[in-house]
């Protein structure tokens, strides 16, 4: 236990700061793609460590089997495998680095505000997956419909988009120049 | 009669019992930790044995389906041809192309053959003889197969090659279009049995009416679940009808074009290793994991069983790799988002309507008409506009 | 109905594979070198020199023409002429190839040298486990390990053998009636020359 976290806390805490920086600093495109997969990847460990079981695998499903995939096909339909050029640092460095200090700050103040007064030796009741399916279906029913709708809009409007446009009767030139 | 009784338990129990009896000359505090190192061996050297006798039989069996012997050279029947398939494959040289993303390609396998060995942990292979009881065990497995999509990527993307590209690209598109129905399909057996666990869900299907056992692929939605699932499986783990991404007569080897020796001895392990993980995962949601058919032969061992049914399930796939040709890129979406999609949201339905309908002959008989009818009718409706016959020839005059 | 097509087509594999094992003829596999297949007659690889008889320096047909030297496309023959002359197989005598060498790793057994023999001298062997681990002329092959007996030839190639026997012969047979007609009407005209000359000479004989 060092500086009262334990070693896992910290290997995954370390794992997760440098696949973020990796992320935000490598030349390479997909390099920082496969980054930010290792930060998403640390992030479930940390669920995991607290015991939220279906926190943690659900973020592997969704960011490392989903989002991970959709930004790098991404970046290979719109950019192609050339390694990107860009200078290291950019002109405004200080206004960014002072916003993110802000940042920074109130985010550390919120957590630091809401952690209880004394440590407690008893964990939290655990949450298991069958609580948080009753949970869905009984009290939060509401807004899982909302987000069923959002994603069919999301799906439909996806299609709509993908579909290739159909060809009119009229002359070809018209069509041709529509298209 | 209680002698021979507790021959057969111990017979059952005779990994657990070893375990313990090892980790027994640690000290306590030790006592887990070695427990599950372990396992972890016991899985490390199970299912790469299965591994190579899997490599020897398909090559066998398929021989054979195409009326040729397979190989017969290396020890007796070709049993060891392993053994030599493992030595050409270490001593080969280890070419990584000289504009490849370096790094990433010496990653891509590593990470293959580790997502795949972590969703062993979840895979009950006996009595008491799972890594890890966690209560999203199932949850666990989808997830870490979702990572392996990431190292197919990975492959195809560092080798900067165009067929391993649009190889990969395939490979993944595949895979993700086909995780859907794999998922839906396992959903009704978890529905059924009331959590993600998979021990739970074998224990719940240990039961016998009769000799006869309950296993969910006897229910007419457990039986459309496993087929969907098997389906699913198939195409998750890029194996024929469903090869088209490392098919060898269409892209070169695919997404794993630029690699060689060792490299792609990791690829074919990982691969096959998730074949069997997947394999395993349908026998215990499905087929009832490590119980036996019939209850007069409960005393054989249940990993024996689990075994059985392993080693039934690969030859079934081997078997389908013989006969079926392969399918093209857009047969395979087509078939994943318009019939299988359909077919597992339709048997989620049948699933909560067996739940609801109460025991009785009723349920059986709405069950599979329903699960029947949709079945003729979702083909009729797809194959309305192709007519496929007896193929008619045209010669040039 | 969906479907049905494949489990037709799993039960015809399923039929397959069962078969299999109880059928032999169903398994097309020769197990090479335990089993091999029988060369048809018409077979050839690499080319060999007849020779008739059972010495192969006299017995050997070729003479040394060098037309399958300048035939063949790759060029892997090469000859040296004899200084010397030996009989053939009709009496006349003929020079003979003191190195006549194939390389058969250039060789690409096109037939050509056998089709442009006069002489039926070179035809074509069927052996093809020919490797050797020696690199630097291991497949460079001389007079002697080229040489191979009519009888060779006719065990490998029966009719056509016959064929070109039947040829020879008559060509002998031929040759020899040319010879006798030729050796009698030298003895008729021997005869006529020897009936002049006792005319002339009683004639001549009184006066000296």
């Amino acid at each position: 236990m060092i500086f009262g976290f334990s070693i896992a806390f910290l290997l995954t805490a370390a794992l997760t700061v440098a696949g973020a920086l990796a992320a935000a600093l490598l030349k390479n495109l997909v390099h920082c793609a496969l980054s930010l997969t290792v930060t998403f990847a640390g992030l479930a460990l940390l669920y995991l460590q607290l015991d939220a079981q279906f926190a943690g695998f659900a973020q592997i499903l969704v960011y490392i089997g989903a989002v991970a995939i959709l930004v790098v096909f991404a970046i290979l339909l719109t950019r192609g495998a050339g390694i990107a050029e860009y200078r290291g640092f950019s002109s405004s460095w200080l206004l960014g680095l002072s916003i993110a200090a802000a940042t920074f700050a109130l985010l550390g103040w919120a957590v630091i505000k809401s952690l209880p007064a004394e440590t407690e030796a008893s964990a939290a009741p655990a949450v298991t997956v069958q609580s948080i399916g009753a949970a869905l279906m009984s009290s939060y029913v509401l807004p899982l419909e909302i987000v069923a709708v959002l994603l069919t809009v999301a799906l439909i409007g996806a299609v709509i988009v993908a579909m290739p446009e159909p060809r009119t009767r009229k002359s070809g030139a018209e069509s041709g120049g529509g298209q | 009669m209680s002698l021979q009784a507790s021959f057969w338990n111990n017979l059952d129990q005779v990994f657990v019992l070893l375990q313990h009896w090892i980790a027994g000359y640690f000290p306590v505090g030790l006592q887990s930790a070695v427990g599950t190192i372990l396992a972890v061996v016991g899985i490390l050297a199970t299912f790469p044995g299965i591994f190579a006798l899997t490599t020897v039989l398909e090559r066998k069996g398929l021989g054979r389906i195409q009326n040729r012997l397979g190989p017969n050279r290396v020890g007796p029947l070709g049993i060891l041809q392993p053994v030599a398939d493992g030595i050409k494959s270490l001593t080969k040289e280890d070419i990584v192309p000289l504009s490849a993303d370096a790094a990433v390609h010496f990653l891509a396998p590593v990470v293959l053959v580790v997502a795949v060995f972590l969703g062993y942990a979840v895979l009950p292979v006996g009595r008491n003889m799972v890594l890890m009881n966690m209560d999203a065990g199932l949850l666990f497995f989808f997830a870490i197969g979702a990572s392996t999509e990431l190292s197919i990527f990975m492959a195809g993307w560092s080798s900067r090659n165009k067929y391993s590209l649009l190889g990969a690209m395939r490979a993944v598109a595949q895979m993700i279009s086909y995780e859907v129905p794999l998922l839906l399909s396992s959903v009704v057996a978890v529905m059924i049995t009331g959590s993600l666990s998979t021990v739970k869900i074998v224990e719940a299907q240990s039961g016998f009416t009769g000799i006869f056992p309950h296993w969910y692929v006897f229910t007419p939605w457990g039986f459309a679940g496993f087929v969907l699932f098997v389906i699913a499986a198939l195409a998750e783990t890029n194996r024929s009808p469903f090869d088209l991404p490392e098919g060898e007569s269409e892209l070169v080897a695919g997404y794993f074009t630029e690699y060689s020796g060792f490299k792609f001895a990791l690829f074919f392990l990982g691969e096959y290793l998730g074949m069997f993980s997947i394999a395993g995962f349908a026998i215990t949601l499905f087929l009832g994991g490590w119980g036996a058919p019939l209850s007069v032969l409960g005393f054989v061992p249940s990993w024996v069983w689990f075994f059985l049914k392993l080693l039934a399930a690969i030859a079934f796939f081997i078997w389908l790799r013989g006969t079926l040709p392969r399918l093209r890129q857009d047969q395979l979406m087509n078939f994943a988002w318009k019939f299988m999609l359909p077919m597992t949201l339709l048997n989620l339905l049948v699933a909560g309507a067996w739940r609801f309908l109460g025991d009785g002959w009723l349920r059986w008989v709405v069950c599979s008409a329903v699960l029947l009818a949709a079945y003729v009718l979702l083909g009729r409706v797809l194959m309305r506009h192709q007519n496929l016959g007896a193929r008619s020839y045209r010669y040039a005059d | 109905m969906l479907g049905e097509g494949m489990i037709k087509g799993l039960a015809e594999t399923a039929k397959n594979f069962a078969g299999s094992f109880v059928s032999k003829e169903r398994m097309t596999t020769v197990e090479y070198p335990e089993e091999r297949i029988a060369p048809i007659e018409n077979t050839r690889d690499f080319p060999f020199l007849v020779y008739d008889g059972n010495d192969p320096m006299t017995g050997l047909r070729c003479v040394a023409c060098q037309i399958c030297e300048k035939e063949c496309p790759p060029k892997c023959i090469y000859i040296v002429k004899s200084t010397d002359k030996k009989p053939d197989f009709v009496g006349k005598m003929q020079i003979y190839p003191t190195r006549f060498d194939i390389d058969i790793s250039v060789c690409m057994s096109c037939q050509i040298c056998v089709e442009v023999c006069p002489f039926e001298a070179i035809k074509m062997d069927t052996e093809f486990e020919l490797s050797t681990t020696d690199r630097f002329g291991g497949l460079l092959y001389d007079r002697e390990q080229l040489s191979r007996s009519n009888e060779h030839y006719h065990k490998i190639h029966p009719t056509e053998a016959a064929e070109v026997d039947a040829r020879l012969a008559e060509e002998k047979a031929k040759a020899e009636a040319k010879a006798k007609a030729a050796a009698e009407a030298a003895a008729a005209k021997a005869a006529a020359a020897a009936a002049a000359t006792p005319k002339q000479a009683p004639k001549k004989e009184p006066g000296a």
